[in-house]
Formats: C-alpha cells, sequence, structure tokens
C-alpha cells in the first residue's frame, strides 16, 4: 500500500497549497463550418461546437469528484476565425455571437479563438476579423481573442502592431463600463503555440487534430510551501526541489488528461507544463521569487531566480507528462499574481522589469494596468519591443495590456475573479509614433535560417 | 477499482467502527488499514475496494463526508490513481 506520509502529502497540496487543474480545455476544429452564407456559417459553428463539448464540464466534474482534484475551469478553444470568416465577406462579429452561445450551452467560462495569423501580414478575412475585435469584446462575456503579429520565422508585422494598439484601446473604451474588462481578453503574440488550453490566448491551430483534450496545470503554493522547508538550501538545491515538486504537480496534469480524454472519447493532447497565480492569497509564483531570497519581486536578482524555475519547472514537468506542449513556462501576471499586485503597488515592479523577466518565462507583458491617456502608438511600441524578444529568443511572448480608460497611475482597475485586480503602472512618457507609423515588417533574424 | 479513505482530526471513539459501518453499508470492501496518532491527531487511511459499490462514488463520498461533519474530522475519498500517479513512478 501506498505511504501514509505520501498519501497527506497529496492531501495537504490540494486542500492547503491550492494545487489545482488550471484548465481542461477542448480544442474543436472549425474548417468545416465554412460557408460563404455567414448565418449557415455560424449555425455549422454553434451546432459543432456543442455536439463535441456538452459534456465538457460534466466529465470534468466527475473527475474532479473521484479524484478530489479541484478542476478550475473547462474551457474551449476553436480554429482561428478569420479563417473562417475569410469566406462569407461580412462582418465576423456574428461568429462571436455564435462563440458566445455555444460557450454558454456548454457552460463553458471562456471560449478562445476569435484569432487571426498575421506574422507576415493581412489576408482578406484577417483585417475585418481585428477590426471587428471592439465590438465583438464587447457584445459577448465569454469570448477571448488572440492575434499573432510575429514569429521568429516571420518577424515581425509592424503594420499589425500598430492596428493593435488601436483595437487594445478601442475594446477598453467600447467595455469602459465593465472595467475595461474587453482589453483583459485580448492577447497579442509572438511566437503564438497552436496548442495552448489558456486563456486568452487559446486557440485551435490548424495543424491541430479534429478535436483534442489540452490541460493546463497549476501549483504556485505548492512549491512555495516546498522551498518554506528548504531555508538553508542553496540555490541548486532549490531547483533540484522545485523540480521534483514540479514531476508531481504535471503528473495530476496527465491524470486528469488521459482520464478526461477517455470520457470524452477525444484523443489527449498536451499538458501545459505552467505555474499559472490566482490573485488568492498562497497562489502566487512572485512569492516563490521572494521565497529563493528577494525582499519584494522586481527588484535585482528577480530575473536570476525566476529564470531559474521557470527551468526547473520544465525539466521536472517534462518526464511526467507523455506530451508537453502549449505555453509551459512560469506566468507573471500582474493584476492576477497577489505577490506582484503588491509589488507593483509599490512600484518594486516596474514595467521594464516585467519586460526583462518576458525573456527568461513564458508568456509576456500580462494583465498589466496602463493609464487610459496613452497613445495607441505607446501600446504599439510595447507590443513591437515584447514581440522582438519572443522573435530573437525564439520563444513566445505576448502582451496583455488594459489601458483604464479615465484614469490615471497610481488609481486601481478591479476585474474581479481570475483575472484579479492591479494599479495602473507607469509607462514612459515619450513618444513612440514615428517608429510605429513606418510601418513594414521587421524581418526575419538570423535565428530564422536554420536549415 | 480502489479508492482512499483518510480520515484526520482528534482521536476520539469509534472513528474506525463509523467509518468502517459506512463503507460496509456501500458495498465497499475495506482491503487495508493504516492509522497512527501523532501528536494527538488522528490519521488513518483506508483502503477500499470500489467495484461493486451498491449506490455509486458520489453517495459514498456523501456518508462518509457526513460522519466526518458528524465527528469534526477531515475526510476525504479519492480515487487511488491519483496518488500512484504523483507518487510512484
Amino acid at each position: 500500500m501506498l505511504k501514509t506520509t505520501d498519501i497527506l502529502e497529496t492531501i495537504k497540496m490540494i486542500q492547503e497549497e491550492n494545487l489545482d487543474i488550471r484548465t481542461i480545455t477542448m480544442g474543436i476544429s472549425l474548417l468545416d463550418c465554412i460557408d460563404s452564407d455567414i448565418d449557415k456559417a455560424c449555425d455549422n459553428v454553434y451546432n459543432k461546437i456543442v455536439k463535441y463539448a456538452s459534456n465538457l464540464v460534466k466529465v470534468g466534474e466527475d473527475i474532479e469528484r473521484e479524484y478530489g482534484i479541484p478542476i478550475i475551469n473547462k474551457r474551449i478553444s476553436v480554429t482561428p476565425i478569420s479563417i473562417i470568416s475569410a469566406a462569407t465577406n461580412a462582418n465576423p462579429v456574428k461568429f462571436a455571437l455564435a462563440l458566445e452561445k455555444a460557450a454558454i450551452a456548454c457552460n463553458v467560462n471562456f471560449i478562445g479563438g476569435y484569432s487571426a495569423l498575421v506574422q507576415k501580414g493581412f489576408s482578406s478575412g484577417d483585417k475585418k476579423l481585428i477590426e471587428s475585435i471592439p465590438e465583438a469584446l464587447s457584445k459577448t462575456e465569454r469570448v477571448c481573442s488572440s492575434i499573432n503579429i510575429g514569429s521568429t520565422k516571420a518577424g515581425i508585422n509592424l503594420n499589425a502592431c500598430k492596428l493593435m494598439g488601436q483595437i487594445i484601446k478601442k475594446t477598453s473604451e467600447y467595455t469602459a463600463d465593465r472595467n475595461c474588462i474587453g482589453a483583459a481578453k485580448l492577447v497579442v503574440f509572438c511566437n503564438a503555440p497552436e496548442d495552448n488550453p489558456f486563456m486568452a490566448g487559446a486557440f485551435h491551430g490548424v495543424g491541430e487534430p479534429e478535436c483534442v483534450i489540452n490541460v493546463g496545470v497549476s501549483g504556485p503554493g505548492v512549491v512555495k510551501s516546498a522551498l518554506e522547508k528548504a531555508q538553508n538550501a542553496d540555490i541548486t538545491e532549490i531547483a533540484d526541489i522545485i523540480k521534483k515538486t514540479a514531476f508531481k504537480i504535471t503528473r495530476m496534469g496527465q491524470l486528469v488528461g488521459t482520464e478526461a480524454s477517455r470520457r470524452l472519447g477525444v484523443p489527449f493532447g498536451i499538458v501545459d507544463l505552467s505555474l499559472a497565480p490566482t490573485p488568492a492569497v498562497g497562489d502566487s509564483v512572485a512569492h516563490i521569487l521572494e521565497e529563493m531570497g528577494l525582499e519584494k519581486c522586481g527588484t535585482h536578482g528577480t530575473t536570476a531566480t525566476l529564470a531559474l524555475l521557470n527551468d526547473a519547472v520544465k525539466k521536472g514537468g517534462v518526464m511526467a507528462s507523455s506530451k508537453v506542449g502549449g505555453l509551459s513556462g512560469a506566468f507573471i501576471p500582474v493584476t492576477e499574481d497577489a505577490g506582484m499586485i503588491d509589488s507593483a503597488r509599490t512600484r518594486a515592479l516596474t514595467i521594464e522589469k516585467l519586460e526583462a523577466m518576458t525573456a527568461v518565462c513564458s508568456v509576456g507583458l500580462d494583465m498589466i494596468v496602463i493609464p487610459g491617456d496613452t497613445p495607441a502608438e505607446t501600446i504599439s511600441a510595447i507590443i513591437a519591443d515584447e514581440a522582438a524578444i519572443g522573435m530573437v529568443n525564439s520563444k513566445t511572448t505576448a502582451v496583455r495590456v488594459i489601458p483604464a480608460i479615465g484614469k490615471k497611475e497610481g488609481e486601481e482597475l478591479d476585474f474581479g475573479g481570475l483575472l484579479g485586480h492591479g494599479p495602473i503602472m507607469n509607462i514612459s512618457k515619450y513618444s513612440s509614433a514615428k517608429f510605429i507609423n513606418r510601418g513594414g515588417q521587421i524581418p526575419a533574424p538570423m535565428q530564422s535560417l536554420k536549415n | 477499482m480502489r479508492a482512499i479513505i483518510t480520515v484526520i482530526g482528534k482521536d476520539k471513539v469509534s472513528i474506525v467502527a463509523n467509518i468502517s459501518t459506512v463503507c460496509a453499508k456501500n458495498n465497499a470492501n475495506i482491503l487495508d488499514i493504516n492509522q497512527t496518532l501523532l501528536q494527538e491527531v488522528f490519521t488513518m487511511v483506508m483502503l477500499i475496494d470500489i467495484e461493486h459499490l451498491s449506490d455509486g462514488f458520489t453517495s459514498l463520498k456523501n456518508q462518509l463526508e457526513e460522519v466526518g461533519k458528524e465527528n469534526e474530522l477531515q475526510v476525504h475519498l479519492m480515487h487511488e490513481d491519483i496518488f500512484n500517479s504523483m507518487h510512484r513512478i
């Protein structure tokens, strides 16, 4: 029989240290829903999602009950809608409404895939979809949108950066009465993964199968509490402890993913090895870094400790799962992490430091509230900077900033729930407009020439 | 299929009896029991066979948690696989 201490360790992780499965995300291909009549295409989309995912929440809850591990979110990702809507030549917002209706019917809290991939330029459907994002996100609550504007292979589409700066601002304005929540559901990527289970950036890539189950694990609290017991350990030992803990956390993801895919009769895709924080106390990535010896997350040493954490999580996780994918790394969403919120409030953590941190972890400048009067070109330049880090380092980076309409630095924005709350951060007052207005394509770097 | 019942709380008379009664009522065969007292905290781990439960997993879980509540004990019923996958390679 299993050792009592092992059993109690597992129970303690779940009960006291917030170990959970962050999300089971069902990816569904919508390629066979394409029709030149937009109403017919929307019906096809709705019917297909409901057909595959109507049982998703029930199966998730059954597994939760039997295994005793909380599964926080059950979600759906779909083929980038720009591909589906291109055939219709109509306003794609109807697709967003169809996705929303399907999400409600399946009782999932988010559906991702109101997306377009434009790293090398816009096809006919792409621009229409991007321009419809503010309306789509203001008319829906569960739909998430993501746009890929750069990649190591293609370089950075600066025209798309420019457009996305305007779109993010407009989306915030359209949802200003709801704490600008629209912008919290909109991500701009460089090197977007096609099998990411996490929102708001999840979409079902065209290379993916018909339908697939992807799992995102969590557990910053478990890692922190393991480190608390190692006060006098040197940093190599710390890396080892994180590896062992990540192994255990990931095994949960592997188990839940395999079981969910068996019960739903859908192939198992990947486990995303990410430490995803929540605003709850004891579920913070920043607090892990502080446990390693920083007075406050954001001070000197933050990038080094984060690099170690990110690497150790992968090393531990990769052996625990037969299929690893998605973003796989530590997340640093400011408003979703109690420690980050605290550091941002005291200005220990600045946007410049966050940018440096994104060079060594997934995903990027995530859930950062900026002043409402930030010029669109400045947002575009933030996107270009972040995309450059991703492009050169052959990694995923992203920007999810929320311009707090009508608010200034020092004030706070509260989204509630998992999206959390946070202070408006200080950004540079100097203009980047001339650079952004040049337009064109930043050429792919030497790293792209691997053949 | 097997599951593990864990009981944690203050030691008192008839904890084992109460839990075993629920198992018997639900036709869950007890395969192994391990109990210890750590600084007055009673800890019991029970391995049971859930292949032939009379009224399903959820019902057994609810009944066990009910007994836990009445006796101020933390009682969990969890599928064995979660522990195996975490602690065994």
